[in-house]
């Protein structure tokens, strides 16, 4: 039974032969027997997706070999891998994007410290949970007596991991105890801004904070548990016989101790384990999350009320992507007209300075210029989220922007220049008046398109922990479960957006009719 | 002999390696049209340029209605400005502001330049089209235009801030004959105001009919007496 159920062709496709397929020429033949030996080469391998950006314990890629891991997760797919009879395959995929990539068929299984959450139960195959894990408070040192619950954290800024249970903990702790919740992209990144006083605690999983703890002096890590959850592997809904498959396998690793011996070996075994292995051994039904006060997730809910709950803040989201927008894009227009005013009105120095400025700009991601502002400057100058995401985009752009207007200053004839510095004109006149308005004409076509880009750019800023529209629909997907009502409703809300900018801007070209040549 | 209100010494001129000019000297009096021919090339136009302070030169001076520009020095600024309040330029080009309208870029000028109100300049920007006979394009774009009403717009624009020297570069090239007439009537007309135009020009019969001297360009020098310009061939 379980060998004809392994045998099974991951996809549902049925066997090939090369004889079925046999037409006359034998070099189809032959493509046909090459194809059915690598399907059935697959069909040997476990696919597993994991993300080696979450590191040790979980997964954590061999700096000189990226395709290398190791970890306990890496350990546990092995297990899985040899206990259903296949050779185990890493994939690397995103934190973020496992569910996706399992749904479609990307890799078979994702292994990562996938959380235990009810929208994934009800979405995915999952297994049952390998390893239990508390929700804690991380705090500086010199907090360490004083807060020690969310109620304590009554009007400060917390911090954690977007998309997470941890997340949504804190995000029913803001309605309920007045805190402000802050996502991060990733998990280092709200302990070191704890450590500079941007955030004043951390609600992480035990087994991050721990590993934080381990590695940041002044970080104090609160025993009380606010919640409990577990790690899961998970698996897509049609695979759900390998995924009984599998959680024999580790039923099998909890009764002989293997699973103990792994988790041993990456010093996370804790006295929570035994507990919950007793229990799956007994088959009883463990709850995805427990030991919360008030565990109403959204996943409890149905879609559509789920839907009605995310509006709200979907609305606010595209809010601050709008307002970040416009500010940061008035910002570049202003920056841009000086830069490229100063490159083509002025020489030697300034000008060579203002080259290298846009080419350093352009020449280098824009992801990592907002990293810079915001985490490489903290410790020379700590600007809040917003105002280093403002300040990141309007920078980048301003270079786009300034070399548009050059381009457009250069356009506009000489011929006209000459005519209106006869007619007296101050060379800054002449700017304003003739040459200024003609090249604005000239540049709005380019400067409405940077526009629409920079309203789908500013999802960039995330990871200073802005939650604007694609943030805020990411969290929504991870707590629904699927993409399709969050990802429509964030595509509408973007061209709602972005249409009327562009009817806008059609508008004023038409009235103005950029003369050509 | 009448007063003197340009006066051209020893100008040299050379862009990179190119000599342009070498040794232009020549006068003009108040008052009448002055022409300046000669072949393509031999840097009429880049007379009328250098007058008009576009052009830098190394060597000699323009003496222009008490305002001087001399060879490889920059004009300061206050001389700049007193220099394009006495000299206007029309190019072969018009050069038109593409962006406003016809009143608009008539108005410019008088209004940014000598600070006169809107009403102000309206009024007198409606005079001067209609001097021109292109009143009724007041509210075209240039690009709505046609050649001979463009160069007319164009001298609008440059007669509204009322420069007592008028240069044009090449006035006939884009008009047909009874439209070179209308233009020749005009420059008398303005002359009889006390005004004085210098242009250049390859059109002999025109020269014959509505020019008072002309002066010969050959080589980035004038030929003949520069003093006293000859008379028109009958």
């Amino acid at each position: 039974m379980t060998t004809w159920m392994l045998r099974r062709p991951i996809k549902g496709r049925p066997t090939r032969r090369p004889g079925l397929y046999a037409p006359a020429s034998a070099m189809v033949l032959w493509i046909a027997l090459i194809a059915a030996l690598t399907l059935h080469a697959q069909q040997a391998e476990l696919k597993w997706a994991g993300d080696p950006e979450g590191g040790a314990p979980f997964v954590e890629a061999d700096p000189a070999d990226p395709a290398k891991v190791s970890g306990f997760d890496v350990e546990i797919a092995e297990l899985i891998a040899r206990g259903l009879n296949r050779t185990p395959r890493f994939l690397f995929v995103p934190y973020a994007s496992i569910d996706q990539a399992i749904e479609r068929g990307t890799a078979d299984i994702g292994l990562s410290g996938m959380e235990d959450t009810p929208a994934r139960r009800a979405a995915m195959a999952t297994t049952i949970p390998y390893y239990t894990f508390r929700e804690v408070i991380a705090v500086r040192d010199a907090d360490a007596g004083r807060l020690h619950t969310l109620a304590d954290l009554k009007g400060r800024r917390v911090g954690t991991l977007g998309g997470t249970i941890a997340y949504e903990i804190l995000l029913r702790a803001e309605q309920k105890y007045g805190l402000q919740a802050v996502s991060y992209d990733d998990d280092v990144h709200p302990y070191s801004d704890l450590l500079i006083g941007r955030l004043d605690a951390v609600v992480l999983d035990n087994v991050l904070a721990e590993r934080r703890q381990r590695t940041m002096p002044g970080v104090t890590v609160q025993p009380q548990a606010i919640a409990y959850s577990h790690y899961v592997g998970v698996l897509a809904a049609r695979n759900a016989s390998i995924r009984d498959a599998a959680n024999e396998v580790l039923r099998a690793a909890m009764g002989d101790g293997t699973l103990e011996r792994i988790f041993r070996k990456w010093n996370v075994w804790n006295d929570d384990q035994p507990a919950l292995y007793e229990r799956l051994l007994k088959r009883e039904a463990v709850p995805a999350i427990s030991g919360l006060d008030d565990a109403v997730g959204v996943a409890d809910l149905s879609t559509w009320q789920a839907t009605l709950r995310y509006v709200p803040s979907l609305v606010k989201a595209a809010g601050v992507t709008l307002v970040l927008s416009c500010l940061s894009m008035a910002f570049a227009v202003a920056l841009g007209v000086l830069i490229a005013s100063g490159r083509v009105y002025r020489t030697g120095l300034l000008r060579w300075v203002l080259t290298g400025y846009v080419e350093l700009m352009r020449g280098t991601p824009v992801l990592l210029q907002l990293f810079v502002i915001y985490y490489g400057l903290a410790s020379v100058i700590r600007l809040p989220a917003f105002v280093a995401a403002l300040l990141g985009l309007a920078l980048n752009y301003a270079a786009y922007e300034s070399e548009i207007y050059r381009g457009a200053l250069e356009a506009v004839p000489l011929g006209q220049l000459e005519a209106a510095r006869t007619l007296g004109f101050t060379e800054r006149q002449v700017l304003r008046l003739v040459r200024g308005p003609q090249a604005f004409r000239l540049a709005l076509p380019p400067m409405t398109n940077d526009f629409v880009a920079l309203l789908k750019d500013s999802s960039l800023v995330s990871v200073l922990t802005v939650v604007e529209l694609t943030k805020q629909t990411q969290i929504f997907a991870t707590n629904l479960g699927s993409w399709v009502i969050p990802g429509s409703l964030c595509a509408a809300m973007y061209l709602l957006m972005s249409l009327p900018l562009s009817a806008l801007a059609r508008r004023l070209e038409e009235r103005w009719k950029a003369p050509t040549a | 002999m009448s007063e003197t209100i340009l006066d051209v010494r020893d100008l040299h001129l050379r862009r990179s390696d190119r000599r342009i000019l070498s040794g232009a000297t020549f006068a003009v009096s108040r008052g009448g049209v002055v022409a300046l021919m000669g072949p393509s090339g031999s840097g009429k136009t880049t007379i009328l340029r250098a007058i008009a302070a576009l052009e830098p030169f190394q060597q000699g001076t323009i003496d222009l209605d008490g305002v001087r520009l001399a060879g490889a020095t920059r004009p300061s600024s206050t001389a700049l400005g007193q220099l394009r309040r006495r000299v206007g330029l029309v190019f072969q080009f018009h050069h038109l502001f593409d962006h406003l309208t016809v009143t608009q870029n008539v108005t410019l000028a008088p209004m940014h330049v000598l600070g006169v109100s809107h009403a102000e300049a309206k009024t007198r920007a409606m005079e001067l089209l209609e001097t021109l006979g292109v009143e009724h394009r007041a509210t075209a774009l240039p690009r709505e235009l046609s050649g001979g009403e463009a160069q007319r717009v164009a001298i609008a624009r440059a007669l509204a801030v009322d420069p007592p020297l008028l240069m044009m570069d090449e006035p006939t090239a884009s008009l047909d004959p009874s439209r070179r007439n209308e233009l020749g009537e005009l420059l008398a007309r303005l002359t009889r105001q006390g005004r004085t135009i210098l242009l250049s020009t390859h059109d002999e019969e025109f020269t014959r009919r509505w020019v008072n001297a002309v002066l010969r360009v050959e080589e980035g020098v004038i030929v003949g007496d520069p003093r006293s310009p000859e008379a028109p061939k009958p």
